[in-house]
């Protein structure tokens, strides 16, 4: 069974993404501290909360993920996951990210409601194996008031559209990440990460 | 597209589901985890538990119950009822929920719903406000935002403690007030409504709609697929909440669902 290291930055909710990791097929471990190098197969960053918190919580393991990722170990970043993966982030004044992927954190421009909370379909722009018989136009669960813009629109594998059209999933080589969240996304979801530890598995 | 949110609501004493529920082969107290899986199948876009516990002491059989759902459940979901500090709000975050409603809480201490906000996200902090209107025939009021409805004019007061308290506050300037504060969606109750089955208050819904630029929840009155339309499409509501229509199995979520895609929404099915 692949073993997946979930990483814990103490501002959200872990319970339902082990679970559904779990329910994917994967041997799920919450790091809480130091990320053990040598024994996962896999990262999942997950995510509510505040950028900026965040990245302090876990600003001391930055160049442990950093050398995983570059290891070629598969990492996936849900929502703030996501947004932690890249250069920056304009959420409450600019912030530090990991910088794993080129490009800013935005806030979402259009004159709607924020936050984005609900059900919306994402458009598949691209073929990847996290989406995997995943159907164009499926609902997805999103929760959150900014987005990523990757530098590079060949690693936007779909995009959604509220008010204006943003990323909804990115990926490039072993980095896969959602900016909603499987995990809550009901069957579909699920799919998304049994998707997700096929990869690992590989 | 964003889709409308089909919200149904579980109130739950002690642990158990307390409303007469009358799924084909459960009791009529219910499992809250069976039975918001059952809404999950349905095609439930979201649960919401609303803890009406009535002692403290007995607040960690929620806590259990919470673990329990969010294990098995794969939809988000919302638990209410109770909170007044951030110890609170933070042990029911930690057994699984994804988002928790504040009301009393709320009212008795902003700041709560500033200092929750800060720390989990706003995307977690859902503020409950119960309404009731207060009708004017001769006497206007002062600071008080009236609007004229089929039944007269009327403005809506705020109330607490399960509905019990009024508190002489304004429910449009509250709600504008709790997204400043932090709130992150707006559940909206009328109690003038609330289990009547005759539909939503529309008034109040868009009222509160426009004022704010957060999701607007809106429960109470619905008692066909259609009044859930008509707080859509003319009370502008983001989702709506119903207990009795699908506890009594009157209606099943996706048959409510379908009617809403069928008359133009964007809806999940």
């Amino acid at each position: 069974m692949p073993k997946i290291l979930l990483i814990n930055y103490g501002v959200g909710n872990l319970r339902s993404g082990k679970k559904g990791l779990e329910k994917a097929g994967a041997d799920v471990e919450i790091v809480n501290g130091k990320i053990p190098l040598t024994e996962g197969d896999a990262i999942v960053l997950p995510g509510v909360g505040a950028f900026a918190e965040a990245i302090r919580n876990i600003s001391s393991q930055a160049q442990n993920i950093k050398d995983i990722v570059n290891s070629g170990s598969p990492i996936l970043g849900i929502c703030l996951g996501l947004q932690l993966l890249f250069d920056k982030s304009y959420e409450g004044g600019i912030t530090n990210g990991l910088g794993i992927m080129p490009g800013d954190v935005v806030k979402i421009n259009a004159k709607v409601k924020l936050p984005h909370i609900g059900w919306n379909t994402i458009r598949i722009l691209r073929t990847n194996s996290l989406l995997e018989n995943v159907k164009d136009n499926s609902y997805m669960y999103f929760v959150h008031s900014y987005f990523a813009k990757p530098t590079t629109s060949e690693f936007i594998i779909s995009s959604t559209e509220y008010g204006e059209d943003f990323p909804s999933v990115i990926a490039h080589k072993n980095i896969f990440a959602t900016q909603f969240h499987p995990e809550k996304s009901g069957k579909i979801g699920l799919k998304i990460l049994k998707n997700f530890v096929n990869i690992v598995k590989r | 597209m964003l889709s409308k949110r089909i919200i149904p609501c579980l109130d739950i004493k002690d642990g158990r589901v307390v409303k007469g529920i009358r799924f084909k082969n459960l009791m009529e107290e219910g499992d809250p985890r069976e039975l918001a899986s059952i809404y999950d199948e349905q095609g439930a876009d979201e649960v919401v538990f609303l803890d009406i516990t009535a002692s403290f002491e007995k607040r960690k059989i929620l806590l259990e119950v919470v673990k329990r759902t969010a294990d098995s459940l794969f939809i988000p979901f919302t638990v209410g009822g109770g909170f007044i500090n951030l110890d609170g709000i933070r042990e029911v975050l930690a057994s699984g929920a994804d988002k928790i409603s504040i009301n009393t809480g709320a009212v008795r201490t902003p700041s709560l719903v500033k200092e929750s906000s800060d720390i989990f996200g706003r995307q977690c902090i859902v503020v409950a406000i119960d309404t009731k209107r207060v009708y004017f025939s001769d006497k206007p009021s002062k600071d008080k935002r009236e609007l004229t409805t089929d039944q007269g004019k009327c403005w809506w007061e705020v109330y607490v403690e399960g509905g019990r308290v009024p508190t002489g506050m304004d429910a449009i300037s509250w709600a504008i007030e709790v997204e400043k504060l932090g709130a992150g969606e707006i559940l909206l109750t009328s109690m003038d409504f609330d289990g009547t089955q005759n539909g939503y208050d529309i008034p109040l819904t868009k009222a509160i709609s426009e004022s704010t630029n957060i999701p607007i929840i809106a429960s109470g009155g619905a008692g066909n697929p259609e009044h859930i339309f008509q707080v859509f499409d003319e009370g502008n509501a983001d989702a709506a909440l119903a207990a009795s229509i699908f506890h009594r199995s009157i209606y099943d979520v996706s048959e409510v669902k379908k009617y809403l895609k069928k008359k133009g929404l964007s809806i999940r099915l």
